[in-house]
């Protein structure tokens, strides 16, 4: 075997590492879990709990090297704490939302006809409704817990796919190769889940860099709100409750919501490189 | 087709579609609304803290909360039918009054921010389009990607942590100033600036979408044929680029501006919050609180009906810009 046989049969992987923003995004994102993951042993104990003096300013106290908050908790213990809630929000999140939106799309798609106009019709009764205000509603049906949260999201965030995955599907559904399926004896459920889908799939690997990406931003605005689980930090909350002293400590606002802003802005990096990779004529450069 | 003919075509294919679309928002949300625990009666009890079980069934009696989920739904929809979104069960006032006084400054919030998303976003993408690679764009593509990856009430926030506590240019919440009644441009000039930051806030997200959007679809333009025809017979690049390439590259744009609407309202709730702006979005979020389900499905079906009126007046927009699609 030749020895670059490997990167021969993996185009799309080395470009992919070749795209900066790729890399660079990836590279954030990897740290970013790293704290996550490691948080209970970084910084063992309850994030919620009282551990120095209220409101000490980021480096005040080498301790506490990003400082305290209102009731004296400690803000980098809360920080990477709230990194595992938003990490695993956004990508279950995602992961309902992607599921029910290929679903619905793979069905409009390839049946046509009527079920794809009810579909289509559901779909646009999704789209109309605030998407916030429908999470809102979904969250207040059961006590707020991070599962309840995520599905609530992802059922609020699957038209997006459903039209894109549609849109796939009703182009690959002429192609010769699936007639050739068809041709061959291949069931329905086998078309769509073997043959289409495998074509489908770059736009909507992009799409899930957008959702997770949202799904982040929307449960950051729900605990915001008061409406997440009580029981968990998250990013989110951390800002809610440094509200309250936005004149006089308005760093226990800003460290929060600059930790979404470098997590999102990370998962966006690497989705525009995926995107430069898997769709080169979409112009970016 | 002239623009009237265009327009009236446009207001009746709305009335038609919206109709199902609206009798398929009531139901869902209605259903939706009778998944959640406790109702208005349960939330009164536990505030005054001495409710009689009587009072309780009196009051559920009063509202019809006993009666069969489908009799409800049939009761809301006929009352619908005839404009009447039945009244507040916690303040027994109708929720056409209270929507009424919230309307104006939710449109108001809803239409700046649009403008302004597409005004600034347009205009940002453009400038990335046209000098991509040089360091214009290199600038606009991070300044883009941070407030792509930003919670607008993020942004809320920090705002006013500049431009009111620590500037002091504009006010840091509210929608007018309490206790004046300025009359003709002074209620303009009076209200202008508390509109600013909300406005901006709710924008930041979708200025970055735009952005990202027409950067991508006049980049696409600019490669085509056409584009070097027009060059080639000696326009000023200005004009080319104006004239011939931004208006293809709109028309995706405006596409996702129409489907983005909902998001944009959604958004409300949050700054409106943030901003003590009295709107839709906090209505709603009292009502949730309240389980005041009549509130609340008032506040999400005319939010839709917004979302609803304002995607035919996008459709025809697209429709002026590119005059090949039929008529909406």
């Amino acid at each position: 075997m030749e020895p670059d046989s490997f990167w021969q049969r993996h185009r799309v992987l080395r470009s992919v590492l070749r795209n900066l923003s790729f890399v660079a995004g990836m590279g954030i994102l990897g740290v970013v879990a790293l704290v996550a993951i490691a948080a209970p042993w970084l910084f063992p104990g309850d994030p919620l709990d009282m551990v120095a003096m209220p409101t000490l300013w980021p480096g005040e106290d080498p301790a506490f090297p990003l400082g305290t908050d209102s009731l004296g908790r400690d803000m980098a213990a809360g920080l990477a704490h709230g990194a595992r809630v938003s990490l695993l929000m956004g990508i279950s999140a995602a992961a309902i939302g992607l599921m029910i939106g290929t679903a619905v799309g793979a069905l409009a798609g390839y049946c046509g006809g009527w079920v794809d106009n009810l579909l289509v019709r559901i779909t646009e009764l999704f789209q109309t409704v605030p998407t916030f205000l429908l999470v809102i509603v979904l969250v207040s049906i059961r006590e707020p817990s991070a599962p309840a949260i995520a599905l609530a999201i992802g059922v609020a965030s699957w038209p997006t796919v459903a039209r894109l995955v549609r849109a796939q599907f009703r182009s690959l559904r002429s192609a010769d190769f699936v007639a050739a399926a068809l041709v061959s004896g291949a069931r329905p459920s086998r078309i769509i889940v073997r043959h289409i889908l495998p074509n489908a799939l770059p736009p909507i690997v992009v799409t899930t860099s957008v959702m997770v990406a949202n799904a982040i931003l929307t449960e950051a605005g729900l605990s915001f709100l008061n409406l997440g689980d009580p029981n968990l930090v998250s990013w989110g909350s951390m800002i809610g409750d440094g509200r309250q002293l936005l004149r006089t400590a308005w760093y226990l606002t800003a460290l929060p919501g600059a930790a979404i802003a470098l997590t999102v802005m990370s998962i966006n990096l690497a989705g525009d490189g995926l995107n430069d990779v898997l769709n080169p004529r979409s112009g970016s450069q | 087709m002239s623009v009237a003919y265009r327009t009236g075509k446009a207001l009746r294919r709305t009335v038609v579609q919206a109709v199902p679309t609206i009798f398929g928002i009531i139901v869902l949300c209605f259903l939706l609304l009778q998944l959640m625990p406790g109702d208005v009666a349960d939330v009164l009890a536990a505030e005054s803290g001495s409710a009689t079980k009587e009072t309780l069934a009196a009051i559920r009696g009063r509202a019809g909360l006993d009666d069969p989920i489908l009799t409800q739904l049939g009761r809301y929809l006929w009352h619908v039918a005839q404009f009447d979104l039945g009244s507040s069960t916690r303040f027994g006032t109708p929720v056409s009054h209270l929507i009424l006084e919230r309307l104006p400054n939710t449109l108001v919030l809803m239409l700046t921010a649009l403008g302004l998303a597409l005004g600034l976003g347009i205009a940002a993408g453009s400038v990335m389009a046209i000098y991509a690679g040089r360091w214009p764009d290199r600038v606009l593509q991070v300044v883009v990607l941070f407030f792509y990856s930003t919670p607008g009430f993020w942004v809320g926030l920090m705002a006013i942590v500049l431009f009111s506590v620590q500037l002091g240019w504009l006010p840091s919440g509210g929608s007018m100033t309490i206790g004046t009644t300025p009359t003709g441009l002074g209620v303009l000039r009076d209200r202008v600036p508390y509109l600013v930051l909300p406005a901006f806030a709710m924008a930041s997200f979708f200025i970055a979408v735009y952005a990202r959007l027409t950067r991508a679809a006049l980049l696409e333009v600019l490669r085509q044929d056409y584009i070097r025809t027009a060059v080639a017979k000696g326009l000023s690049p200005f004009v080319v680029q104006t004239r011939h390439a931004l208006r293809n590259a709109l028309i995706p744009v405006t596409t996702v501006a129409g489907m983005h609407l909902g998001n944009l309202l959604g958004g409300a709730v949050v700054v409106e919050t943030v901003f003590s702006w009295p709107g839709m979005g906090r209505l709603a979020l009292e009502a949730v609180t309240g389980r005041d389900f009549n509130v609340l499905l008032g506040v999400l079906l005319l939010s839709s009906m917004l979302v609803i009126v304002t995607n035919v007046a996008v459709d025809l927009l697209h429709a002026w810009i590119d005059p090949r699609t039929e008529a909406p």
